[in-house]
């Protein structure tokens, strides 16, 4: 097995190494970045704007140009998420958490930088874990049952502890509650029938993610500037001439490298599982990162913490690689962007599935393979810019606040081309608004989004093949397991508490 | 002069319908004027619409049987959105081509979008997936009796999983095969995913023993070992898996399926349909086609005008009736 393996690694390194596959990483992963850049714009969109071009081309071709371009597009996404607090992708919300207050407080290059370390570390570790394990790594995928799923996003859901810092647990618990319930709208997965779309065609699939995003984020955020007369922007200005840290230093290299191995490990496992993805890894790498946190750290959460940056940005980059062990070991797609590839796939004429590394080791392992390079593409292509990024929070408000504006609505508008879209992003900008004066998070919000539609749909599924009984909770091990997790964390500050009651005593 | 203009142009436009007229008289698959088509699909691309639409417009092009073909991609509404607004600029879209299937059917009878087949030209149906029935590898049926005789036992040991909600394709199939077979279709325990590779995926964990789905999204797998295709609801074996049986010869007299066709503007003038109809017939002929059909693994079913119209009323009624008995219809 193993020489099968080396034979198949040596065939990816000489399929990667010939000049068009190279110029096609370097072209996917700059078209990626680029396209992932731009507020609004993630992955999906910029794959899909890809697929005519390799019609034509080679397979590996082809795929290693549509790979590169949704690594890139990932990398990419978290630059508008800490510039100007604008996730272009579900997966880099979790990065503006504290990328975005990081930049504000005038280490903007320095957030820029970590972040690109960390998607490279996230990138290049999943990619080793899937090249010695992909083959077994099949069996991982398809493992999880939908009762494993639930237990997994009731896990996911104690991230929520990790926004209560700001403004009380009451009111974080409050806005996933929010969250909860708008993920109710639309036509219900399990029967089919309309839940809230008041007869409109338009709600019948639901209110987008990424529209919600970007009007509770970004569109709020670039509000919340012009509202703010005194605002920073100006002394703000005067703090980033200097642009006193575009290094990191070795110290805080030091600081961040634990959680960067940590989450790719757990980024990388979350992706692998087709039914969790990227956004969900890059959620439980912060939630996690938060939990494991001394208590000064967590304090730092969502105010700039450079552990709370890292982590979800490796946490998506790892995942995202980790979505094409489903995706080339089963022809099982376990996002959007994945479904988009598999497409694309069949359209070349090749059948994903176990024997695809053995049938066509060339696509296979040229895939595997071109990511290294890509990932190093990626690094070097974005440290160079990142002080010219950086500046670009010197641009005058009066100028910023209306291009914000403009790449904001025009990036919701390119996924769907739907003016009733628009419409309520300004509804629920202004919600939202009226939300965050009162000192309510927006992060627990969208969480509660992302997961309830999993959790709802898993939990039910999971209740018609228990026939009803409740007793898939503890049945298997892996449902067990996770939840003893939860129930760890939640009850952890309680025995941190106890413990500390006893001793003093 | 202005009706004089016009009533030239009526002329010229007579005498070329004529001459047209006589062009197919003398040879029935003579060219075409048709030189450009935009196909709109009702989904997101990577669907099954958007392989459907993109695959024939590949085969009409490299085939130089079409001079141009665009592709529009407008999801929303389960589809409904792309017909609405098809229907609504009807007068401008006569070049177009609307992609469709089977759920448009089942989506007009539930009401998700008030308008029907009816509403549009039916130009024809140009492929079809027949249903399957799947099991993972190392499952204990072999035969398809079997899981009858199970559910014949105990009904809920048999969970049957499928890419899509209550009430969908995946659930109506198995339910009428289960009918045919002389159980209660309403006992039939199907459990929804929201999508065919999660669906999959859910065989291959366990989650459910059966998986009810598209002949052509199981046969990779089935091909490399993962899974076995246990029956299909094709009339015949099917050429790419001979070795699986039909619903039909084990005794459950069920045959669907799943066609993707296409649709024009509504009151599409006659001849115009007429001209699709003969393009998309070529199209079967041509080398490109089939290498498209192939590596899809899609069948052949070309049906046009009256005959695609009345399978379609055929089916509304089928697929109507199990939707009232299982109560998602009034």
């Amino acid at each position: 097995m193993w020489e099968g393996m080396i034979s198949g690694m040596l065939t990816g390194i000489t399929t990667t190494l010939i000049p068009i596959n190279i110029a096609m990483v370097l072209m996917g992963c700059f078209a990626g970045s680029f396209i992932g850049m731009l507020p609004g714009l993630g992955p999906i969109t910029a794959v899909a704007l890809m697929i005519p071009v390799t019609y034509g081309l080679d397979p590996t071709t082809g795929m290693v140009l549509l790979s590169g371009v949704y690594y890139g597009a990932i990398f990419g996404g978290s630059t508008s998420s800490i510039l100007i607090n604008a996730p272009g992708e579900a997966a880099t919300v979790a990065t503006a958490l504290d990328g975005y207050p990081l930049a504000r407080q005038g280490y903007p290059g320095k957030a820029l930088a970590i972040a690109a370390y960390s998607s490279f570390s996230g990138g290049t570790i999943a990619v080793i874990l899937m090249m010695f394990f992909a083959p077994m790594l099949a069996s991982v995928a398809t493992s999880f049952q939908s009762a494993d799923y639930f237990a997994l996003m009731l896990l996911g859901l104690t991230a929520v502890s990790a926004f209560a810092g700001r403004g009380g647990v009451l009111k974080a618990l409050l806005m996933v509650i929010v969250g909860l319930m708008l993920a109710t709208v639309g036509t219900d997965q399990t029967s089919g029938i309309q839940r809230f779309t008041f007869g409109s065609l338009e709600l019948l699939d639901g209110i987008e993610f990424l529209m919600l995003a970007m009007a509770t984020f970004a569109l709020t955020e670039a509000l919340s500037i012009v509202l703010k007369r005194d605002a920073c922007s100006d002394s703000f200005k005067a703090k980033m001439i200097g642009f006193k840290s575009l290094k990191v230093t070795k110290k805080e290299f030091k600081f961040i490298l634990p959680t960067i191995l940590r989450s790719s490990i757990l980024g990388f496992f979350v992706g692998v599982l087709p039914g969790a993805g990227a956004t969900l890894g890059s959620f439980m790498a912060y939630g996690m990162e938060r939990n494991l946190a001394s208590k000064e750290e967590q304090k730092k959460f969502g105010k700039g913490s450079l552990r709370g940056l890292a982590a979800p940005e490796t946490g998506n980059n790892a995942a995202s690689t980790g979505s094409f062990v489903p995706l080339l070991t089963l022809g099982i797609p376990g996002s959007g962007t994945t479904a988009v590839m598999l497409g694309a796939l069949i359209a070349y004429g090749i059948e994903p599935g176990p024997r695809m590394f053995v049938e066509r080791p060339d696509v296979f392992w040229g895939v595997i393979m071109s990511m290294y390079l890509g990932n190093v593409f990626l690094l070097i292509l974005n440290l160079p810019l990142i002080p010219y990024f950086a500046r670009l929070l010197a641009i005058p408000r009066n100028i910023m606040v209306p291009v914000i504006l403009f790449f904001s609505l025009m990036g919701v508008y390119l996924v769907t081309f739907n003016d009733f879209d628009i419409q309520m992003m300004v509804f629920f900008c202004i919600a939202a608004m009226a939300l965050r004066l009162m000192n309510f998070p927006m992060a627990p919000l969208l969480l509660g989004f992302i997961l309830g539609g999993l959790m709802e749909d898993n939990l039910r599924r999971a209740l018609m093949i228990y026939d009803d009984s409740m007793s898939f909770m503890w049945e298997r091990p892996i449902t067990l397991g996770i939840n003893l997790a939860t129930i760890f964390i939640l009850t952890m500050p309680l025995t941190r508490s106890a413990i500390k009651y006893v001793r003093g005593k | 002069m202005r009706r004089g203009k016009s009533r030239s142009t009526r002329i010229s436009v007579a005498i070329l319908s004529c001459a047209l007229a006589i062009g197919l008289l003398v040879s029935p698959l003579g060219a075409t004027e048709i030189k450009k088509i935009h196909f709109l699909i009702p989904g997101g691309a990577g669907g099954g619409w958007d392989g459907t639409a993109r695959g024939v417009g590949k085969a009409l092009l490299d085939s130089k049987l079409l001079e141009q073909a665009s592709f529009e991609n407008m999801s929303g509404g389960g589809g409904g959105k792309a017909l609405n607004h098809l229907i609504s600029t009807a007068e401008r879209q006569e070049g177009t081509l609307l992609v469709n299937s089977t759920p448009i059917i089942i989506r007009s009878l539930t009401g998700v979008f008030p308008q029907s087949f009816r509403d549009l030209t039916p130009i024809a149906s140009v492929i079809a997936d027949y249903a399957a029935f799947v099991v993972a590898k190392d499952s204990k049926y072999t035969s398809f009796k079997e899981v009858v005789a199970d559910f014949n036992k105990d009904p809920k040991s048999v969970k049957i999983g499928g890419g899509s909600v209550r009430g969908s394709m995946d659930h109506l199939v198995p339910a009428m095969v289960f009918q045919a077979a002389g159980e209660d279709p309403l006992k039939v325990k199907y459990i929804p995913y929201d999508a065919g590779g999660k669906a999959m995926a859910g065989l291959l964990s366990g989650d459910v023993q059966i998986l009810s789905t598209g002949f052509s999204e199981a046969l990779g797998l089935a091909r490399q070992g993962v899974v076995r295709i246990l029956a299909v609801t094709s009339a015949k074996r099917l050429s790419q898996a001979p070795e699986v049986a039909t619903v039909k010869e084990l005794g459950y007299d069920v045959v669907f399926a799943n066609w993707r066709g296409f649709f024009g503007v509504p009151n599409l003038a006659k001849e115009k349909a007429e001209e699709y109809r003969i393009l998309l017939k070529k199209m079967y002929a041509t080398p490109e086609w089939e290498e498209i059909r192939t590596k899809h693994g899609w069948q052949n079913l070309y049906q046009s005008g009256d005959e695609f119209y009345s399978f379609l009323e055929n089916q509304e009624q089928t697929l109507g009736d199990m939707m009232r008995k299982l109560g998602f219809l009034e």
